[in-house]
């Protein structure tokens, strides 16, 4: 019940895209696109999911115990942007045709503050799913990690749709590429604000 | 170039979020009311000024190879002591801004200034540079938080003229695309050609 619930609050009514304001940036510069906009949405799915996975374990039994919380920032961005290069090397050696298809979108991962963002977030705020606000299990940090990345691929892919739309539209000269996404964006915000309130 | 050409640059020429079309996470996320979104970008400024003096004046020493990662950590620090400071003396603007002063250090302007100009420039250059964007930086969000503010909770800078009455959905999520967008195509069209 508990993992459900936090699927439902991850993908839909706290899209991590359209109302954390996280990963904005490969949002609006990958998303020209469907095909690539979903390569760069698996390629987070699975870096978030490890990321969360290594910072959770190292918050609760490294920084926590030698009482070093305030280095959280300096080791978790450098612990992601060894996993990237590491996921880069080892999927080169190992499946040559998934590297094909996600390695170009690797290295900009490691900026895309989504990343970081829910790493930080899963081991600094409360939350109520199901009953009492506590902090997340391990367990329940992955779900997190894998529920807001699925609503990340669902923002990115929704949007690469449309603005394949935008293409060949006739939009006024001053809106012409990033402000006329962003509108787009804020329309789609405001149905995703539908889903407010569900859980 | 000057340097107070270097530090004019960075606010129209260069604007980091209306000409580059850079770091809109915290741009979007953080702009609920004016003074927030220039809480954000003077945090932003002082690191990015910081990080900018530290890289250049190290950068003859850094490996061409590790040179990404040794920048992450530069900033990174710097980062961690805007953090603490700002938690010890303005709590409540940390409470509120919360997620996005530890996401400064994935902020692409802070990364891309380093990459682009203090790595090759001296040590007051790269000061300059990153004061103009900081700069840039911070007046772009300020101008977004006082539409938003305005429109949204029908106040100035936290003084109330409506009785707190506004237009809610502009400090709600889509009201930050909204504004951006329709802010970012005036720009355009005020610039048009001249830049």
């Amino acid at each position: 019940m508990t993992i459900l619930l936090i699927l439902v609050s991850a993908i839909f009514v706290n899209n991590i895209v359209l109302s954390q304001f996280l990963g904005i940036c490969p949002f609006l510069g990958v998303s020209k696109q469907v095909n690539t906009a979903v390569g760069m949405s698996l390629a987070v799915t699975f870096v978030m999911a490890l990321a969360t996975c290594v910072t959770w374990l190292l918050q609760y039994y490294v920084l926590v115990p030698l009482n070093m919380v305030y280095m959280q920032t300096v080791t978790f961005i450098l612990v992601i942007a060894g996993l990237v290069q590491m996921v880069e090397i080892i999927l080169k050696k190992i499946s040559p045709a998934l590297y094909q298809s996600l390695g170009i979108f690797l290295p900009l991962i490691t900026t895309n503050c989504a990343v970081l963002g829910v790493a930080l977030m899963v081991v600094q705020k409360q939350f109520t799913f199901g009953g009492e606000s506590h902090m997340l299990n391990l367990g329940e940090s992955v779900v997190f990690a894998i529920a807001s990345a699925i609503g990340f691929g669902l923002a990115i892919s929704l949007f690469a749709a449309i603005r394949e739309q935008l293409e060949t539209s006739d939009v006024p000269k001053p809106f012409r590429g990033i402000p006329i996404a962003l509108i787009t964006a804020g329309i789609m915000a405001l149905a995703f604000m539908g889903f407010s309130g569900m859980v | 170039m000057s340097r107070i050409d270097l530090i004019k640059k960075g606010l129209i020429k260069d604007n980091p979020t209306f000409v580059l079309v850079l770091g809109m996470c915290p741009t979007l996320g953080t702009t609920t009311s004016a003074l927030n979104g220039m809480g954000m970008g003077l945090a932003t400024l002082v690191v990015l000024t910081l990080s900018n003096m530290v890289i250049s004046a190290l950068a003859k020493y850094i490996p061409d190879k590790v040179r990404i990662p040794s920048y992450i950590v530069i900033i990174s620090a710097f980062v961690t002591i805007i953090q603490l400071l700002m938690q010890a003396y303005l709590p409540s603007l940390y409470e509120t801004l919360g997620l996005f002063i530890p996401l400064i250090v994935v902020n692409c302007i802070v990364l891309g200034r380093a990459e682009a100009f203090a790595n090759k420039n001296t040590v007051m250059d790269s000061a300059c540079d990153g004061l103009g964007i900081g700069l840039g930086f911070t007046l772009s969000l300020t101008v977004i938080g006082l539409v938003r503010e305005l429109l949204g909770s029908g106040s100035l800078f936290g003084w109330s003229f409506t009785g707190g009455d506004g237009i809610l959905i502009f400090v709600l999520a889509p009201g930050a695309f909204l504004v951006l967008g329709l802010l970012m195509a005036l720009f355009n069209k005020l610039t048009q050609g001249r830049i």
